[in-house]
């Protein structure tokens, strides 16, 4: 069936199966293969991407059920050549190991920030509670955060662990 | 990992549903519970019935003695609402610790219900509040208290022409509180309940005149625990009487083992939470 929604920006339609998950339309359909697809069952996060805004876990949504939605993936978050301020974060504070939840664990992360651009480290747990790191990287991907939430306040992220920073 | 092939229709009234729903059909609001199924095949409608279309089931509405949750209420929308906190914390608790962020963002109080899984968090709430289940159909409309809605494991008393529009809570009034606690499976209190206990009491001139404690996780279906508000009923509130009452959460539940804990450590932690969310709920008066 015909479907139709705003990815990244740009109007995009498609004519698909009503089986046809959100994750494999946009990865598949559109090649935006920067969502990735973790353990299929709603568990992982590494399909997170937002849809009118929200975080969601692309793996267990229709594409039929965003017809008309705005969705955006990681795709859309550097612009000219310069990174969002969570994917600045995740380079400068080595929020991964082996990259595969990356994608989810900084679309959630800019959800969290959106909605609260200064949460404690108690706050950033639960706020990626929806996603694994199975190199169980959490404690760099909490600094990240932090680093991204004020590099988006306008302050100083504080110094890196590794330079005696707490 | 797709679900087996289905036909999908996206209604924009109920009388379009109701006319689409058939025998080898299913009611989908946000998919979280229903879609997981199907892509593990445990479960292959024909058709999917999807309601997000249909306008005025996403409120969430103060009726002056009780609240309407609509049936496209997300779990987020349910906890953050000052409404159900105010009137109904169990369930509001509940709903805050359903799932995490994603599954909260896109799943609704109303879904969950209908799923009616063993582990969920918000029936317990819901037993416990006193709510009562909105059932529309083509030939009308069924309210079913909470107490007759979960029927067993992933069965509610539904039938399969009939959609939960709405869930009905009555507001909280002078005495009444309520509470929920629960032990999830990955610690703390994230993911599903390995147990789980809602409270709802009610204290007129020091002693408990009125109660109703419901325990999720341990069994084949979220369950009130009779004996326990009965034990509670006429007490002080007091630790030793709460500890008493706790005591009787098992009463006709069938207590299971699953992977994460054996029939004697789940039926330890209801009796535990049992007695935390009665005294959260007393200690919110």
């Amino acid at each position: 069936m015909e479907v139709s929604m705003t990815v990244n920006g740009r109007a995009v339609s498609a004519d698909v199966e009503p089986r046809t998950l959100l994750v494999h339309f946009l990865r598949e359909n559109l090649r935006l293969t920067g969502t990735h697809v973790g353990c299929e069952t709603g568990y992982c996060g590494a399909c997170t991407v937002h849809v009118d805004g929200k975080a969601v876990k692309s793996c267990t949504m229709l594409a039929v059920q965003a017809e008309g939605a705005d969705v955006k993936t990681i795709e859309s978050l550097a612009s000219n050549g310069n990174l969002h301020p969570v994917q600045e974060g995740f380079w400068e504070r080595h929020g991964l190991q082996c990259g595969f939840c990356t994608p989810g664990m900084i679309m959630a992360s800019v959800a969290l920030l959106d909605e609260n651009n200064n949460p404690s480290e108690d706050e950033i747990r639960h706020g990626i509670e929806g996603n694994l790191c199975r190199c169980t990287g959490y404690h760099n991907i909490v600094r990240a955060v932090e680093y991204a939430g004020a590099k988006m306040r306008g302050e100083e992220p504080p110094p890196p662990d590794w330079e005696g920073g707490e | 990992m797709y679900p087996r092939k289905f036909d999908y229709v996206a209604p924009s009234s109920l009388d379009e549903a109701f006319e689409a729903l058939g025998d080898d059909s299913k009611v989908m609001a946000g998919g979280m519970s229903l879609i997981p199924l199907m892509k593990l095949r445990l479960f292959s409608p024909a058709l999917v019935v999807d309601i997000a279309r249909i306008p005025g089931l996403d409120t969430l509405d103060d009726k002056g003695d009780h609240i309407t949750i609509g049936a496209l209420v997300r779990h987020a929308e349910t906890a953050a609402s000052d409404l159900i906190r105010s009137n109904a914390a169990a369930l509001s608790t509940a709903a805050a610790l359903t799932g995490d962020v994603q599954v909260r963002n896109r799943g609704t109080t109303c879904g969950t219900m209908a799923h009616a899984d063993a582990v969920a968090d918000q029936p317990a709430g819901a037993l416990a509040c006193g709510a009562v289940m909105i059932a529309q159909s083509a030939s009308g409309t069924r309210e079913i208290p909470a107490s007759e809605f979960f029927v067993d494991s992933l069965t509610s008393a539904l039938n399969p022409d009939e959609i939960l529009t709405s869930i009905r809570i009555p507001k909280s009034g002078d005495g009444e509180g309520s509470a929920y606690d629960k032990l999830g499976r990955r610690g703390g209190r994230s993911d599903y309940a390995v147990a789980g206990a809602a409270a709802w009491v009610k204290r007129s001139n020091g002693s408990i005149t009125e109660a109703r404690v419901a325990v999720t996780g341990i069994g084949t279906k979220p369950t009130l625990a009779e004996g326990v508000a009965e034990a509670l009923i006429g007490t002080d509130g007091s630790a030793s009487a709460v500890e008493a009452a706790a005591e009787r959460a098992l009463e006709g539940v069938t207590v299971l083992e699953d992977l994460y804990g054996s029939e004697e450590y789940k039926s330890h932690l209801a009796k535990v939470y049992a007695k935390r969310a009665i005294n959260q709920a007393l200690a919110s008066i």
